[in-house]
């Protein structure tokens, strides 16, 4: 809960706030004084860090994905279906590798996603193997002459055009009537009589019964981070998610393809479309910090990596989106945790010459951008951390392992303001490196 | 008088209304076709060796291979016959076993394509012996396994062996997502690239065309 003067407190405040709650693990009842003890001095830690203090060691995350059901010996299949299984495979590996931070897996509701008919992924059992983690669909989703629609009103966008070509239980959504009925009283019934036709019935069937489905899982789900949080003592650092408007644009409403040609064929419209969209990303992320009690917001990011454009059309195209993003979640105290896929080698110049993000308020995990560029230029801003590449969790042996652990430390953490991560996560790992990667951690990661 | 040179630096200079406008109008005044399709070659060349040094990206190859597609649909009728020019070598290229992602793989395809090559692009989520059967169809001599997702290590070494095992004395290169030069020992591949220059750089050095 938000106290009465939220609107009154500096964004500074609010972050105190979220992160005060956060860092005494929400009022729960923790199993043993141990649990409490490990709990706090593991997020004070982390707050050291966001904060660019030096903690007393360096902290160490794990992106785990797929690594939890592979150790465990069950399926992906039973990671999204079975939530017992799930769970119990998610504290197994916890407990084996004496995981530090809750390392998010792919526990998601794979029956939502079967009600719903979700056709921007493809899951276990449903477009893969059981075996097999889920991926998504890129697509054209929206056509290159909709972006009028998208731009004259999102949200309504979103559920007329985009649900139904999304979720294919939606579909009747297309129909749904304007709003403009609740204005009079003898507007109302031409209003509410669509909702009567029998598909417009049906769909709003599956779309409670997927609702129903996920709040089932919400309850498995946050009594597994509980679990982990209040029998264990270790903090979940994932509160909820967010996109940078381009990302959106680019993956699944117009595909790669298509938003690359309209930068070219319709510049403006890209970037009325990003503006337009901002405000749902910026609600939907301080939504997640409020739900979850927990402030740390992923942003995953996709498009404005090195090579997808130039720093010039990032600059235009990418950057402010992103930016009014950070700030619109920085604004109400939650911290973006943006998850840089790809290089970033040739924008962070752009972030670090840009002025506008507080320092202490976002964390940065990079997959291939150089950690000593990072640190120099990203580092007096932000927490960094990043660059274990995921290929040797696989393909590595646990010496060469050790040594890259070692690199990275010497390259990063200097001073503090770092976390130690993977660069991207984890599935296909073995044992004996998962093991190598969280014991040298310890190893290298005193001050 | 427009001329083939206004065509090229249309191209390369992404203006794509006005390169399709030349080309119409070349096309109109008499310009032989293979001196337009040539523009666009020496367009195309200038756009991968810009892309090449950091200089042109995605976006740009993108509309790059729009604004060629739609001149070569303008000169193509005009043509007096299919002038088929030698291929360099020929490559088969898929996204392996598994993965279905295709925006890496396909910008790889597109510039193995423009630099000379015949490509036989499978797609995605590529069975192993989909690889085997291409090879032994088209007779390439190099093969290109793409993977966005650490799940595409295993397809990729299985792919390897599989081809090895039929008797493929040709080279293999692997790229993508979470792949690099320790992947590519795992798997058993003769070269990592990390992007489509590199592709090129190794398919021309295979072929003797480097």
């Amino acid at each position: 809960m938000l106290p009465d003067n939220w609107n009154e407190m500096t964004p500074a405040e609010r972050q105190e706030f979220r992160l005060a709650g956060w860092a005494s693990g929400g009022g729960m009842p923790f199993a043993t004084p141990e649990a409490k003890e490990r709990y706090e001095a593991a997020a004070k830690r982390f707050i050291d860090v966001l904060k660019l203090r030096q903690p007393d060691i360096v902290p160490v995350e794990l992106v785990a994905a797929g690594a939890i059901a592979e150790h465990a010996g069950v399926t992906h299949h039973d990671m999204m279906y079975d939530y017992e299984k799930a769970t119990a495979a998610t504290v197994k590996f916890h407990e084996d590798f004496d995981i530090d931070y809750q390392a998010p897996g792919e526990m998601w509701p794979g029956p939502a996603f079967d009600r719903l008919g979700y056709m921007l992924y493809k899951w276990p059992g449903h477009g893969v193997p059981e075996t097999q983690p889920y991926q998504a669909v890129e697509g054209e989703y929206m056509m290159a002459d909709e972006y009028a629609e998208l731009i004259n009103d999102s949200e309504k966008f979103m559920l007329r055009k985009y649900f139904p070509r999304v979720f294919e239980s939606l579909g009747a959504f297309s129909m749904l009537p304007s709003f403009w009925g609740a204005t009079e009283l003898p507007f109302v019934p031409f209003m509410m009589t669509p909702f009567a036709i029998p598909p417009v019935q049906e769909a709003f069937e599956a779309f409670f019964d997927a609702a129903k489905l996920s709040l089932e899982f919400m309850g498995a789900f946050g009594a597994l981070g509980g679990q982990l949080a209040a029998g264990y003592g270790i903090p979940g650092t994932l509160g909820g998610f967010s996109k940078v408007p381009f990302d959106f644009v680019g993956d699944t409403l117009r595909g790669t393809k298509g938003i690359m040609l309209d930068m070219y064929r319709r510049p403006d419209d890209v970037l009325a479309a990003c503006d337009a969209l901002l405000p749902m990303a910026i609600e939907f992320a301080v939504g997640n910090a409020n739900m979850s009690g927990n402030p740390f917001i992923y942003i995953v990011m996709h498009k404005g990596a090195d090579g997808f454009m130039s720093n010039d059309d990032f600059a235009k195209f990418y950057w402010p989106g992103f930016k009014r993003l950070m700030l619109g979640i920085i604004e109400q105290g939650a911290i973006p945790f943006n998850f840089v896929e790809g290089g970033y080698n040739s924008r962070l110049d752009v972030i670090a010459d840009d002025g506008d993000i507080p320092p202490g308020t976002t964390m940065w995990m990079f997959d291939k951008t150089d950690l000593a560029e990072a640190k120099k230029k990203i580092g007096p801003l932000a927490a960094i951390g990043g660059n274990i590449p995921a290929s040797l969790f696989k393909a590595g042996t646990p010496e060469q392992m050790r040594d890259k652990v070692r690199e990275t430390m010497e390259i990063a953490a200097p001073g503090g303001g770092y976390f130690m991560t993977p660069g991207a996560v984890i599935d296909n790992a073995t044992d004996a490196n998962i093991e190598a990667y969280l014991s040298a951690g310890k190893e290298f990661g005193k001050y | 008088m427009t001329t083939s040179a206004d065509l090229v630096s249309a191209i390369t200079d992404m203006r794509e209304d006005d390169a399709i406008a030349y080309a119409r109008e070349l096309v109109d005044g008499g310009t032989d076709p293979v001196v337009i399709l040539e523009a666009c070659r020496e367009a195309m060349d200038i756009i991968g060796k810009r892309f090449e040094i950091g200089e042109a990206f995605i976006p740009e190859l993108i509309l790059a291979g729009e604004m060629l597609k739609t001149v070569s649909e303008v000169v193509k009728p005009h043509l007096k016959s299919e002038e088929a020019t030698e291929a360099i070598g020929k490559v088969v290229i898929g996204t392996v076993e598994g993965d279905i992602h295709d925006i890496a793989k396909d910008i790889v395809a597109f510039m193995l394509e423009i630099n000379g090559f015949e490509v036989t692009d499978l797609g995605v989520d590529v069975p192993v012996a989909g690889f085997v059967k291409a090879v032994e169809e088209t007779g390439a001599r190099i093969v290109g396994l793409s993977g966005f997702l650490t799940l595409a290590y295993d397809p990729m070494k299985a792919t390897v062996a599989a081809l090895k095992a039929a008797g493929f004395d040709g080279k293999v290169m692997v790229g993508g997502g979470q792949v690099d030069e320790s992947i590519r020992d795992y798997t058993g591949a003769d070269a990592y690239g990390k992007d489509a220059m590199a592709a090129v750089t190794l398919a021309k050095e295979w072929s003797g065309a480097a």
